[in-house]
């Protein structure tokens, strides 16, 4: 089990404070959060290359927060691999190996197995400089798994890699993790972090904003924040109002011109509503159904996204609506078109200010 | 556009009459000496000896203070630590001394009433007259090209990069002479190259502590003070011609064995 507890660590204009979480073995997590945000330096604390100012980091009950980087369970890719760049692919994944003295038949074995494994076979005589990202990415891998940490570092390993090459990597650093290795994952991308983690953790300027299951995350963001990065794009802030005599049931007032019925247990008269843009309903027409929220817009644009459709309606406020590629086209969806949208009540979530 | 050609026109006069100050004086020598004169001293058992000499002692200075310098070097490339400033001047001292003084200063910590002068005597190394003394005065004044070669080369190495080795469990002594010390080598062999050339060239602090055995410069030196510039001429010829082909062969092994991969 590995137990991060209490990190804290100051830089000129930038600190990680506090950042607490624990995973269990064969754990996949994503930390996600935007650029400078502390990502990165939470995994350097992890791998030794940074020493926090407080905090500790226990993995299987022994206490590694001080040990030598070389003596840490941990392996390491970096963003920018750091492949050696005089060795070819060859020696760059045995280095591990010959740094544990492993003997010649049995490096030569492993090092073929390694670089078979993750797609990196046909390299091995190559040297970095004429591998292109996602064959130096396999590289990277092969050559860190070589080490045989116990605990696998990933620092946005998706980036620059085109989208054939992200889905095979996905896959590839999927049969990683389903081997047993504890896997940390440094993104950007909620998609990326959605697909191959089994808990989230989202980092903002510094602190631990949120960290769970990714359902957790995603469908019960506990902030403006999280919710913006889990993809929700319908988030506004707005003052609350009770419905006298209906239990649980309150109004958002958006701009002080739209009214949204939601359901929540806070007593908080400020804060923000988020309405996730596969909860909203397109029609022609008003529907009869539970809906309790039905409001006539303007269409102003539809783009792909993903493998369906969004679309932007301007009613008083800019809402965005998924819809499938096959409903667009049957409802005939072009900007100017007047449409109906529709939500129930549980599907809007408050946030207090 | 006018400008720009009038510009280089003006630019490539100045730095030819530069390459022209630096010919013209060796041409000259070279042009002056006749070809019975070369080989008359190519045959001269005192040049031929003391040629070999010159090479061999500032070879073996550069060598053997190599392996410390090359150590500072990587401390100086990578730690921060208080009066770094003031090594950095001090690695350039050498530079910046009359090598005359540096002969007197070397003396002074090797002459036979001092310590070492004893200790060195006492394991049979003659410092004040020997070859010791020479070894030393020539590393002396050439080590600074040798430490600020390699610092600079160090210090180009990403340090990203011996970290990476270290998390695949490398220890420190690994991940400098598989990483550090590998990617550096083209500045390092730069610089023991430009150690050893300048500890060919060195005259005056060499001159104070062993004026015999005899280097070249000191052989030249002793010729033309002795003979003139007749008899001087030939071996200045010689002793130039033989430097500059060892240095152009060294630099073209160096380039070829670094030869960047990719």
């Amino acid at each position: 089990m590995l137990e991060i507890k209490d990190i804290s660590i100051r830089f000129d204009g930038f600190s990680l404070e506090d950042v607490s979480l624990s995973l269990e073995p064969g754990d996949y997590l994503a930390l996600l959060g935007v650029s400078g945000a502390g990502k990165t330096v939470l995994l350097e604390v992890l791998a030794g290359l940074v020493k926090p100012a407080k905090g500790s980091i226990i993995w299987n009950g022994r206490d590694i927060t001080h040990y030598r980087i070389q003596h840490r369970p941990v392996g390491l890719v970096y963003q920018d691999l750091c492949l050696f760049p005089h060795m070819n692919v060859f020696l760059n994944i045995a280095y591990a190996l010959k740094t544990r003295k492993v003997p010649a038949p049995e490096l030569d074995k492993k090092v073929k197995s390694l670089a078979t494994e993750t797609g990196a076979g046909q390299l091995l005589s190559r040297y970095p400089g004429t591998l292109s990202g996602g064959e130096a990415q396999r590289v990277a891998l092969a050559r860190t798994l070589a080490a045989e940490p116990e605990i696998l570092l990933l620092d946005e390993p998706l980036a620059n890699l085109d989208v054939k090459l992200k889905s095979d990597l996905r896959g590839l650093l999927r049969q990683i993790n389903r081997s047993g290795k504890t896997m940390i994952h440094v993104t950007h991308d909620f998609m990326e972090a959605a697909t191959l983690a089994n808990k989230v953790a989202v980092i903002e300027n510094g602190r631990l904003a949120q960290f769970g299951t990714p359902d957790q995350v995603f469908r019960h963001p506990r902030s403006e924040f999280v919710a913006r990065f889990s993809g929700i794009k319908n988030i506004f802030p707005c003052q609350v109002e009770e419905f006298p005599g209906k239990e649980g049931l309150k109004n958002a007032v958006l701009n002080r011109k739209v009214s949204i019925s939601f359901m929540s247990p806070e007593s908080a008269n400020r804060g923000f509503v988020m309405i996730p843009q596969e909860d909203i309903l397109l029609s022609e027409h008003p529907l009869e159904s539970s809906a309790i929220n039905q409001f006539q817009g303007t269409l102003r644009e539809g783009y792909l996204s993903g493998s369906g459709m969004e679309v932007v309606v301007e009613a008083g406020i800019e809402l965005v609506a998924s819809v499938s590629r096959p409903s667009f086209e049957k409802l005939s969806l072009a900007p100017g078109k007047k449409v109906w949208l529709n939500f129930k009540a549980s599907a809007v979530r408050f946030l207090a200010e | 556009m006018l400008q720009n050609r009038r510009l280089s026109l003006v630019f490539m006069f100045l730095g030819g009459l530069v390459l022209l100050f630096i010919i013209a004086p060796l041409a000259g020598m070279f042009l002056k000496t006749s070809l019975p004169q070369y080989a008359q001293t190519a045959a001269d058992p005192v040049v031929i000896r003391s040629i070999r000499l010159t090479l061999l002692s500032s070879l073996a200075g550069t060598l053997i203070f190599g392996v410390g310098a090359i150590p500072l070097a990587y401390v100086l490339a990578r730690k921060e630590f208080f009066l770094k400033g003031l090594v950095n001047g001090i690695v350039d001292l050498p530079v910046v001394i009359p090598h005359s003084a540096a002969g007197i200063a070397i003396l002074g910590i090797v002459s036979r009433g001092t310590w070492l002068g004893k200790a060195g005597e006492a394991a049979g190394i003659t410092f004040v007259g020997g070859v010791a003394g020479i070894v030393l005065a020539m590393a002396f004044v050439s080590i600074p090209f040798l430490i600020n070669a390699a610092r600079d080369g160090f210090a180009a190495v990403p340090e990203k990069l011996e970290k990476a080795a270290l998390n695949l469990g490398a220890s420190p002594w690994r991940v400098f002479f598989t990483v550090s010390l590998p990617l550096a080598k083209r500045s390092i062999l730069s610089g023991l190259v430009m150690m050893w050339a300048r500890g060919l060239s060195e005259f005056g602090a060499v001159v104070i502590i062993a004026y015999h055995p005899m280097i070249t410069p000191v052989l030249i030196w002793e010729r033309f003070t002795s003979f003139g510039l007749a008899y001087a001429r030939p071996v200045a010829a010689l002793f130039v011609m033989v430097c500059l082909a060892v240095f152009v062969v060294m630099r073209i092994l160096s380039k070829n064995h670094l030869h960047v991969r990719n």
